[in-house]
């Protein structure tokens, strides 16, 4: 990608996959620092429809190691700037 | 041949649904496994599926109308000999009995739940009045109502239970869950045991697949235990079937059944057709799907019918063990803990490993702990050896 994306804009497109994946979820309730498992119920299932949603609309290649890094909504949000970042 | 489209159980305790949506219209053809209408339980939406292939005649229930299980949908045309049509008109589909309010539609609560939109409703002027300062359609109280008069009082309740469907779904939802548990645990005489396995060699077997494969294709824990449970439940006797009019039925598909918890509160178990004979890439698709549609609200009526046999697990974040609750008129029901690290004696030395407690709750008219025994040390032999899964 030419420019790094906006804080904002990754994690309102973080949202967005969040609430496609699991329409039962008010995004506004949201907080972006805490474990989605604690606060919305996460599970394995969930977390793994997240990190296919992340892997496909970001394009990256998202390792089974890597997916704790998306645990809360603002370390994905920074996983994705990071490994975007850093092509 | 025509032949009545019925309203089926989705689930133990289901008296009743709302009609949300007809999918077909009078005139169209239907195949068998289609879903023909949308009802909404307390379960969320769920596409009733036909079992005939046919074509739709009449449609007997408009949107928006309560309508008790066993009551007629619609009516369809079915092809076929009359002969062959009267033989499999009245007959649930073979691989989906029907659950046990299904046999007993003389329910307590049927009479003021009448089927379809068979009563006139009439609305007193104050209440037609009231409705409209409510911006509450006159249409929705009737079918609500299905019969009777309404009154202003009636009216400002609907109005109010429409403003707070969340907290409504809720407590029926656990109302619902409440009679179903408690019916099963006076009904079943239940026996519990419990193992403790060392699941380090499936979650390394698991960690090696999925390195390899992309992120779409990759398996959770949560499928491997089904397809062993499926596996164990299909080679031992006793746990896979239902209970029902005083006599164990063997079933020889495996349907497992699934226990997601809802966000709102409360869970449902859909079921994972033929896991037995399913590989795991196949069943992860499968279990992803329900787990996206269960999430959305949108569940197939096949699904509620269809589980012989159940696995719940409280993940990751969740205690050792649970001792879970016999979905009658299912027999077993398989508990996973938490798979976490902990001390584990092995060859001699003390070691850390990933164990998993696993639990059966059985039913003792149908087994006992010898072949319960059995069965678990058979889930634990195929999670030690995942290769075969």
């Amino acid at each position: 990608m030419a420019t790094p994306m906006q804080d904002s804009e990754v994690r309102s497109r973080l949202l967005a996959l969040l609430t496609e994946i699991a329409p039962d979820i008010d995004p506004a309730t949201i907080d972006p620092r805490r474990q989605l498992r604690d606060q919305v119920d996460f599970d394995s299932m969930d977390r793994l429809h997240f990190a296919v949603a992340i892997s496909e609309a970001f394009h990256l290649d998202i390792p089974e190691q890597d997916y704790p890094q998306l645990g809360t909504l603002q370390s994905a949000c920074e996983y994705v700037q990071g490994r975007s970042g850093g092509r | 041949m025509q032949i009545d489209f019925r309203l089926p159980s989705l689930g133990a305790d289901m008296e009743s649904a709302t009609l949300a949506q007809w999918l077909k219209q009078p005139g169209e053809a239907v195949r068998r496994g289609e879903a023909i209408a949308v009802v909404e339980t307390q379960k969320g939406l769920i596409d009733v599926e036909c079992f005939e292939d046919g074509t739709v005649t009449a449609l007997d229930v408009a949107p928006g109308a309560k309508v008790a299980v066993g009551a007629v949908l619609a009516r369809l045309s079915v092809a076929g000999t009359a002969a062959a049509a009267v033989a499999s008109a009245p007959q649930p589909p073979p691989q989906a009995p029907p659950a046990v309010v299904a046999a007993t539609p003389a329910t307590p609560g049927a009479p003021r739940e009448a089927a379809g939109t068979g009563g006139l409703t009439r609305i007193s002027p104050a209440a037609r009045r009231r409705a409209q300062e409510l911006g509450v359609s006159l249409e929705v109280l009737a079918q609500q109502a299905a019969g009777g008069v309404l009154h202003i009082e009636d009216v400002e309740r609907l109005a109010a239970r429409a403003q707070a469907p969340a907290e409504d779904a809720r407590s029926a939802m656990r109302a619902v869950i409440g009679s179903a548990m408690a019916r099963a645990k006076r009904e079943i005489p239940h026996y519990y045991l419990g193992l403790t396995v060392d699941f380090g060699p499936a979650r390394e077997w698991l960690a090696r697949q999925n390195a390899t494969l992309p992120i779409q294709e990759r398996l959770i824990e949560g499928v491997l235990l089904t397809k062993a449970v499926a596996l164990a439940a299909a080679r031992i006797e006793g746990f896979n079937g239902y209970f029902r009019e005083g006599r164990f039925e063997r079933v020889a598909p495996v349907h497992v059944g699934s226990a997601i918890a809802l966000r709102g509160g409360g869970l449902v178990a859909p079921a994972l057709l033929d896991a037995d004979r399913k590989d795991l890439k196949t069943l992860m698709r499968e279990f992803s799907d329900l787990v996206r549609r269960v999430r959305a609200g949108r569940m197939r009526s096949s699904e509620f019918t269809a589980a012989t046999i159940t696995v719940t697990s409280l993940g990751e974040e969740g205690v050792e063990t649970l001792y879970p609750i016999i979905h009658a008129p299912q027999v077993a029901i398989v508990g996973a803990g938490r798979i976490a690290e902990q001390a584990w004696a092995q060859a001699g030395a003390v070691v850390v490993r990933p164990l998993l407690h696993l639990t059966l709750a059985a039913d003792h008219r149908v087994t006992d702990g010898r072949s319960g025994s059995r069965f678990l040390q058979a889930i634990a032999a195929l999670l030690a050896d995942p290769e075969k899964l």
